[in-house]
């Protein structure tokens, strides 16, 4: 009996495994994610060329205040505007910019003047140079010296410190775990909906083409609706082990193979992030933002190496796994109960809502990632695999895991239970347009 | 014990209404036994229930005198009436994961299966999709499928449905060689001549009762009421004279100078007798019992019932 529950396993395995949209999907899903990670990269390690701003400053206000760097060269052009047109014209310079006599009263009337599309990254530059030297005018005529103003100017980044049972103090990194929650979250959500389906459309598809009876006459309805549903999971898991791997492999592949591309995509973002704070002596402020950021991916680092990955790992397959098998049994009662994809639909909304709602709710559960909402959410079955997983990253009480796990058992028997007494009376069941009554009474029965 | 399949007293209730009622039959072994009934008689259900796809609410089913458990599923062979394929799967990789499922081991069922399939001509399609084959290639398949596993029972549920006489005969012919190898055979079918052809018991369900079980001889005797059919020449009257207490003419019909005449011989009297009353009325050219078909006597049962 046993024996053919793995030869059901097997079919649904390989049948699946074998189509061209899932080795496709297999191979691309990595392709995509690196090159997600690695384009940005290159994309800007390519685009990597001076960007020439001739500056007409009618004022005599502002030349030199315009350093160079992030790509961007300023000139100053002491001609009048209309020479300097021509420059552009004749593609001298990207752009000019022109601060007329009446800017300081009327910002309104800068004008950055360009052939091609504008650069967004110079504009934005130019703007909050000139942010800061209209504020430092504004705020010298008052009286208020730069000197004082440089000094008051404050980075504040609170570190957070949570501590730990032994009494150690460790640093909190919220961001690295919202991002990780939500990411987690988001891939069990996805892969629930994207194997669950897959089970439904097994089942109407057995339903559909009758081949149904011949199986049944050879093995129980309830062991035909488990192996579709263990060969499913194994599709799943198969794609997201081979998605982790081979996303390994591209990124740091790359990383072998262009070093120096990611050293210069540190340094790039450095100078796009200090973009707005640059100021007459903005080239030693850069270098102590260099250092800061530095010190940043050290705290990343840190933060990613203090996640409890076995945890994270382990949870994740049984949350996977636990919540696909209660979410795939539902939708494999679902299919069995229906004739066509069509009449799907209004037994797919009340299941899913539940999903859904974890997916709504996960922006309130990342904001108190301990609070009641968070608890109950990821201990009821149905939104739990969602929501302990983005819990985890915050750090959950082990026992809260095992409590979540223990209820999304339960609740995977029950739905199997339940499944198991529609699927059996579904799959044999034709013509007929089947209501939430029908189903009520095949499970009396 | 003779019979393979004893039906004792089984009931299947639906919600709404009563599948089987209280129904018994004994399917002999090594016969071919046809189930009969109109749609929605109750057929398919108590099918369902041999094959242990649904349980009765109450009554037993006896396999070769015990109990039919899940054990005795590999042993019986079953071709439904709604019957599919996996249209996207390739039929001999099919074919082969059906099989596996009554348990025939991998090679046993390859082996088996290229055999199948070299005698119905279905070896070239082996490695293409099931839905580029045509209808009547899909329930050749469908067939080997049934009877591979060598099964003791064989159930088909409208066999011939979707075939075309050519392949009618092919599957009848094959359907009397499993028998002969030791087979017993359920056939449930609307089709009355191939149960008149192949049958040797039949039983007939209607509205959820059985209303007739039988070898299909005896039934068809019990239901020959002394009607005999005659064909006559040289006729001395327009019309045949045998009224009277002991025969009625029934009907009498003219065609090409040959008249054909049905006459029920009634009680106390043979056909030796009847023959001696036609011999005054002219000469007989024919003369044969008049047996219903298994046509006549299944709507006769059915919509005496009613």
């Amino acid at each position: 009996m046993f024996n053919k529950v793995f030869i059901i396993v097997k079919r649904e395995f390989l049948s699946r495994v074998k189509k061209k949209s899932f080795i496709v999907m297999t191979i691309l899903g990595p392709v995509l994610f690196a090159a997600l990670i690695t384009l940005p990269v290159v994309i800007t390690k390519m685009s990597e060329r001076e960007y020439n701003i001739g500056v007409v400053d009618d004022t005599f206000l502002f030349y030199d205040r315009f350093k160079d760097g992030n790509n961007i060269v300023y000139t100053n052009l002491h001609t009048n505007i209309n020479d300097a047109l021509e420059l552009v014209k004749r593609e001298k310079f990207d752009a000019v910019l022109h601060i007329p006599k009446v800017a300081f009263e009327s910002p309104s009337t800068l004008r950055l003047i360009t052939k091609d599309a504008i650069n967004i990254n110079a504009k934005i530059h130019t703007e909050n140079v000139l942010k800061h030297e209209f504020e430092s005018l504004k705020l010298g005529a008052r009286g208020i010296d730069s000197e004082v103003l440089r000094a008051i100017e404050t980075n504040i980044d609170i570190q957070a410190v949570r501590i730990q049972k032994d009494g150690m103090e460790e640093t909190d990194y919220p961001e690295v775990s919202i991002i990780l929650g939500i990411l987690s979250g988001l891939l069990i959500y996805m892969f629930i909906f994207l194997f669950g389906s897959q089970v439904l459309r097994g089942v109407l598809e057995e339903k559909t083409s009758i081949i149904v009876e011949v199986i049944i006459s050879s093995v129980k309805p309830f062991q035909l609706m488990m192996g579709k549903i263990f060969g499913i999971a194994m599709v799943g898991l198969t794609q997201f082990l081979v998605w982790v791997f081979l996303t390994l492999i591209i990124v740091s592949a790359v990383r072998v193979a262009m070093p120096e591309m990611f050293e210069f995509a540190s340094g790039q973002q450095v100078q796009l992030t200090t973009a707005q704070m640059l100021d007459s002596n903005h080239i030693d402020k850069q270098i102590g933002e260099v250092k800061h950021h530095d010190t940043m991916t050290a705290q990343v680092l840190e933060a990613l190496s203090a996640i409890n990955w076995y945890v994270m790992i382990f949870a994740f397959i049984f949350f996977f796994l636990g919540g696909y098998f209660l979410y795939a049994a539902l939708f494999a009662a679902i299919g069995s109960a229906v004739d066509n994809e069509a009449d799907t639909q209004q037994f797919m909304l009340p299941v899913t809502i539940p999903l859904i709602f974890a997916i709504i709710f996960a922006q309130m559960v990342m904001s108190n990632p301990g609070g009641p909402i968070a608890f109950w959410l990821s201990m009821i079955p149905l939104t739990s695999p969602v929501i302990m997983m983005m819990r985890i990253p915050f750090g959950v009480p082990l026992y809260e895991i095992y409590l979540s796990a223990f209820f999304l058992i339960l609740g995977f028997l029950a739905a199997t239970w339940l499944a198991a007494k529609i699927y059996r009376t579904g799959i044999l069941f034709y013509g007929k347009k089947i209501g939430y009554k029908d189903l009520w009474k095949w499970l009396k029965s | 014990m003779s019979d393979l399949i004893q039906v004792n007293s089984v009931t299947k209730d639906f919600s709404n209404h009563r599948a089987l009622d209280n129904v018994s039959i004994n399917i002999p072994k090594q016969s071919i036994f046809g189930l009969l009934g109109p749609n929605g008689a109750g057929k398919t259900t108590l099918i369902r229930i041999i094959n242990q796809i649904i349980a009765q609410d109450s009554g037993e089913i006896l396999f070769d005198g015990k109990k039919i458990n899940p054990k005795h599923v590999e042993r019986i062979g079953y071709l439904p009436e709604e019957r599919g394929l996996y249209k996207k799967m390739k039929v001999g990789e099919q074919a082969l994961y059906l099989s596996q499922l009554k348990g025939v081991h991998y090679n046993d069922a390859k082996k088996l299966l290229k055999e199948w399939f070299e005698k119905f001509d279905l070896l070239p399609w082996w490695n293409n999709k099931v839905e580029t084959l045509s209808k009547g290639m899909q329930q050749k398949v469908q067939f080997i499928i049934t009877v591979l596993h060598n099964p003791e029972l064989l159930i088909f549920d409208e066999p011939f449905s979707g075939f075309d006489p050519i392949n009618i005969n092919l599957i009848k012919d094959e359907i009397i060689k499993l028998k002969n190898n030791g087979a017993t055979i359920i056939f449930s079918t609307h089709n009355m001549s191939s149960v008149e052809e192949l049958c040797d018991h039949i039983a007939l369900i209607n509205k959820s009762k059985k209303v007739l079980e039988g070898n299909i001889y005896k039934i068809k005797r019990s239901y020959a009421n002394q009607v005999y059919q005659v064909e006559m020449s040289n006729l001395s009257g327009s019309l045949l004279n045998v009224n009277d207490n002991n025969f009625e003419l029934l009907n009498q019909e003219n065609k090409n100078g040959i008249t054909e005449a049905t006459i029920k011989i009634k009680t106390n009297a043979n056909t030796n007798d009847l023959i001696s009353k036609l011999f005054n009325n002219g000469t007989i050219v024919g003369f044969k019992e008049v047996v219903p078909s298994m046509d006549e006597i299944f709507i006769d049962t059915v919509s005496r019932k009613e």
